[in-house]
């Protein structure tokens, strides 16, 4: 790739495995994930528990314990190979190039330092600049990510503020060196629902107003509506469909997808049976050989248990692994 | 086997028949005391539930809402006796609850069962999972071997293969079954009424729709009588008849499902249902309908807890606390200025009026 | 409509699994098997056991037979193996018959001590409120003390003496014992199955036996038989002061008193009892780890 590139890709993924290695098992958490996505855009990674989701965002930080995890494929942010960088080259990307935000604000802080201290002390670290420019930058950061009386509360401690403002200083914290990208992993399902449609619009207030690109994860298909410019939906470690939010929630083309936005309960007539997807997803120790959502689908057929699906380009952008699902062409034919 | 007598319409336990309520609660109040200091003083109290009342119909479902800290959980709690209330009434099929001449809470928790929300925490890592279910029946005298058959009977009704699960741990089985499982427990005893907290809350989206199902026909087949608690609107409106919404240890506004979610009158219950993710990325949500977490319950605020999050507030809402007044069962209330027009609040209902 | 048991699973996965009908115990038995380490240290557990139980049988020499022109042999003089003491003893023979004492004050002791704290421990942690506190602050005052000075002072005031030994060690370890018991207690209490299973109205006992129970008997038992090396160690430690068992009764730690003074002529004489509570202590240590382990279900 020529060095140029500002409007080449800010992510590339291709072919990206993850697996656990014990003495017992092998967890494949990560089967072969391909993505890649361009500067300023909001993608959301969609999935269940254990479908690889948290898993394929800490391996583009290579935040996986090294000797239990082998990682296999390539990971390029920003031009560069992740899986190939230094130690110290990696220490400079995460939070400079790449930064991240949990569903839990309270691991990502010391709970014995103040919460301005620590916002400081890394802008210090990471831009060199002395005590009283670093301290003024935390404060615009507190009032970028709107928290009232901003001032007060950078000398409060992680535990005197509400989850919503934790929330918020942690945003303030992870956008504190201008990442060009910000992996934000379910950072607002442990939040009240009046404080959860906060977020997300300050979020995506945020991502317009910095050109961020943010990597979204959830297993909320209303907290992907209201933020994702594309969705990727990952079942089983690997990404079943992926397209435009738009299209996706409008029009699945995986039957997985199909059956998640089936089963999700909104507006629904009472009194009347859930759709829902029988079963449970695979074990990751052991999974089934083809399709892994083969054994649910009521679409699956003899050849879905024997072949695994190939990414099918159905649509320009849309792309789906499934055996059911055919590009345009021979669609016509 | 016993389970199809339930086609005969009447319970031999119940005592007022299908028009008394089987639950009733009036002004409910726990505060757990907040203590500092070496002697331990009492300096603050959480005011978890404060003044809560109701009323819960045979056979229907009533659900509770409402964000963390509204004492949602608590109520639960204190409906199974699992915390001691401080004050207010608990009547259960017309009975007091505890209380001389009344019913006593070891024979309440016979006919109210609980299904907790956090599927890993609720079940003893050390028991199979039959063991679980059948340690209510054992612990009021079923022989054991009965107990176990009958357990085995539940988990197949709860969807599980009792060969292949009942054998179990909990660490073995994933949390959709676990929370099978709960159910199972909960139906041991045969009871009348279910409280069900968050019970669906942790479960992925597709197995959260398979218990729900569950859930629904199992009220059905054996005329359970519920009450939903969750955080959850969507869930709450797709399974309850009836839905009372709490904000800080109140109830700010209770009533028929569709009354709530198609004309709400308090507006908190409107703030909710506005914070809903939309499902649709060109209707997207531009600004949040309130700002802020919810305040503590620690030291809530004054007069209407709701004034300082609240668009409409005026000086009369944080000098005078709202009632909710009352109404029949079906009644749709809600504890705000604006639906009482001698409130003084400058937007209180005048229409009604004309 | 049909009877109850209808809605079972699809019968194609019945045969998928075979049923798991071992207990819980079967469970860590069954994991301690494929344990090698936690075999080998088990094993090498049980022969010092074995010894010890059967030291008439396999002791080469009388312990007590004294003799003044074989003082501080090297090992292997004269079929001593491990040579001869300061007053001519055979070291072996008296390491075999000095195990029934020294293992003797190493276990007793904990095993009482489990009994007594743990049970207070429980009755703490399940009762809460103010008869939590009153044990507990009374566990505290014990705790002020290290356990080497409150076991020396206690036996010290009672007296020597193996029983009395054995009484100061299990005063010294009711405190630590009561204290995991009531933290293992105080946690499972607040788990939403114990209130599941008092929401089904059952007895208070019954939940206590069932539920609250069975899930602190795996950190309290892995407790205590770490503190069985430690009894050891404080026992031969009494010993050592003079205040445990008195000579010229055959004890770990007294023999390690005696032949320091001959450290410089006989090391590796003097050493041998001390190697004895090593390979002990050791032992214990690696199989109280795997018992940690093999008893964790979840893993």
């Amino acid at each position: 790739m020529n060095a140029s590139g500002k409007t080449g890709p800010l992510v590339e993924v291709e072919d990206l495995s993850v697996n656990f290695v014990t003495r017992e098992s092998n967890v494949r958490a990560v089967n072969g994930v391909t993505f890649t996505m361009m500067p300023g855009e909001v993608l959301c990674v969609l999935g269940e528990s254990g479908s690889g989701k948290s898993v394929t965002m800490r391996a583009l930080m290579r935040l996986l314990p090294p000797k239990r995890s082998v990682i296999t494929g390539k990971i390029r942010v920003a031009g560069e190979d992740v899986l190939a960088m230094s130690e110290a080259a990696l220490r400079r990307m995460r939070g400079a190039t790449v930064s991240m935000i949990f569903q839990e604000p309270m691991t990502a802080f010391d709970p014995v330092t103040r919460v301005g201290d620590q916002i400081t002390e890394v802008i210090r670290l990471h831009r060199g600049v002395n005590q009283a420019a670093a301290r003024q930058r935390a404060l615009d950061l507190f009032e970028l990510v709107r928290i009232p009386s901003a001032q007060q509360r950078l000398d409060a401690y992680p535990h005197e503020l509400s989850g919503g403002l934790r929330q918020r200083a942690m945003i303030a914290l992870a956008l504190s060196c201008e990442p060009k990208l910000l992996l934000a992993d379910e950072p607002t399902t442990a939040l009240d629902a009046t404080v959860q449609i906060q977020v997300l619009i300050l979020l995506r207030r945020l991502q317009q107003e910095l050109g961020m690109s943010v990597i979204f994860v959830t297993h909320d298909l209303g907290v992907a509506a209201e933020i994702a410019d594309r969705v990727a939906v990952m079942y089983a470690g690997r990404v079943v469909e992926s397209g435009p939010v738009r299209d996706v929630l409008r029009s699945p083309l995986h039957p997985y997808t199909a059956g998640l936005l089936a089963s999700t309960v909104h507006d629904q007539p009472p009194g009347r049976d859930l759709e829902t997807i029988p079963g449970a997803p695979p074990d990751m120790r052991n999974l089934p050989p083809g399709c892994s959502f083969a054994p649910r689908c009521s679409l699956a057929g003899d050849d879905c248990r024997t072949t695994t699906p190939p990414a099918i380009e159905a649509a320009p952008g849309r792309i789906a692994r499934c055996l059911r699902v055919h590009a345009p062409e021979a669609a016509l034919v | 086997m016993d389970t199809s007598t339930t086609l005969a319409p009447i319970d031999a336990r119940d005592r007022g028949g299908p028009r008394q309520p089987l639950l009733i609660v009036r002004n409910l109040r726990k505060h757990f005391p907040i203590r500092s200091g070496v002697l331990g003083r009492v300096s603050a109290h959480v005011r978890a539930v404060d003044g809560v009342s109701f009323t819960v119909m045979k056979g229907e479902t009533l659900g509770i809402v409402g964000e963390s800290g509204c004492g949602k959980s608590t109520v639960a709690r204190l409906l199974m006796r699992l915390l001691k209330p401080d004050g207010g009434e608990h009547i259960f099929d017309g009975e007091a609850v505890g209380e001389a001449g009344g019913i006593s809470v070891a024979e309440m928790r016979r006919q109210v069962q609980m299904v907790f929300q956090d599927s890993a925490s609720s079940l003893n890592p050390r028991m199979p999972v039959q063991g679980s279910v059948a340690f209510g029946p054992i612990a009021f005298g079923t022989p054991r071997d009965r107990a176990l058959a009958q357990a085995r009977q539940l988990l197949a009704k709860v969807g599980l293969d009792p060969v292949l699960y009942g054998g179990r741990y909990p660490h073995e089985l994933s949390g959709g079954q676990k929370q099978r499982v709960n159910v199972a427990r909960a139906l041991a005893l045969d009871p009348r009424m279910v409280i069900l907290d968050e019970a669906v809350s942790a479960l992925d989206k597709s197995i959260e729709a398979q218990v729900l199902n569950l859930l629904q026909a199992l009220r059905r087949e054996l005329q359970l009588t519920y009450v939903f608690i969750s955080h959850d609107l969507s869930v709450v409106r797709w399974i309850s008849d009836r839905v009372m919404v709490m904000y800080l240890g109140e109830v700010v506004e209770i009533g028929p499902s569709n009354a709530i979610y198609e004309t709400p009158k308090h507006p908190y219950t409107r703030a909710l249902l506005a914070s809903r993710p939309a499902l649709d990325p060109d209707n997207r949500r531009l600004e949040a309908p309130v700002s802020g977490d919810p305040p503590s319950p620690i030291n809530p605020p004054s007069g209407c807890r709701f004034h300082t999050r609240c668009p409409f507030a005026e000086p009369v809402c944080s000098a005078r606390a709202p009632a909710l007044g009352e109404g029949d069962v079906m009644a749709h209330l809600a504890a705000c200025h604006m639906q009482d027009a001698a409130s003084g609040h400058s937007k209180a209902v005048r229409e009604i009026r004309h | 409509m049909s009877t109850t048991t209808a809605t079972a699973s699809p019968p194609a996965t019945i045969n998928a699994t075979p049923p798991r009908q071992r207990g819980y115990w079967g469970n860590v038995g069954y994991r301690l098997r494929y344990d090698p380490v936690t075999l080998l240290f088990g094993t090498v557990l049980l022969l010092i056991i074995l010894c010890a139980i059967f030291a008439p049988l396999i002791a080469p020499f009388d312990p007590y037979q004294e003799s003044i022109i074989r003082r501080l042999k090297p090992p292997g003089y004269r079929g001593h193996i491990l040579g001869t003491d300061e007053l001519g003893r055979d070291v072996l023979s008296r390491i075999l018959f000095g195990g029934r004492i020294t293992l003797t004050m190493g276990i007793l002791p904990v095993m009482v001590a489990t009994l007594i704290g743990g049970g207070l421990g429980v009755l703490a942690g399940f009762a809460g409120g103010l008869i939590n506190a009153l044990i507990m602050r009374v566990m505290d005052v014990f705790y002020a003390f290290p356990s080497v000075l409150l076991a020396v002072a206690i036996s010290g005031a009672m007296g020597g003496g193996a029983v009395n030994g054995m009484i100061a060690l299990t005063l010294v370890f009711i405190p630590p014992l009561c204290r995991v018991a009531e933290t293992a207690t105080t946690q499972v209490r607040n788990l939403d199955f114990v209130d599941a299973a008092k929401a089904t109205g059952a007895p208070l006992r019954l939940v206590l036996w069932h539920h609250v129970l069975g899930n602190i008997l795996g950190p309290v038992l892995i407790y205590a038989s770490s503190l069985v090396s430690v009894s050891i160690i404080l026992a031969s430690g009494l010993s050592f002061l003079g205040l445990g068992v008195t000579p010229p009764e055959p004890d770990w730690g007294l023999m390690l008193n005696a032949l320091r003074q001959a450290i410089y002529i006989s090391p590796l004489v003097a050493a041998m009892p001390g190697i004895a509570i090593l390979i002990t202590s050791i032992s214990m240590n690696m199989v109280s780890d795997g018992l940690r382990s093999a008893m964790d279900v979840r893993s």
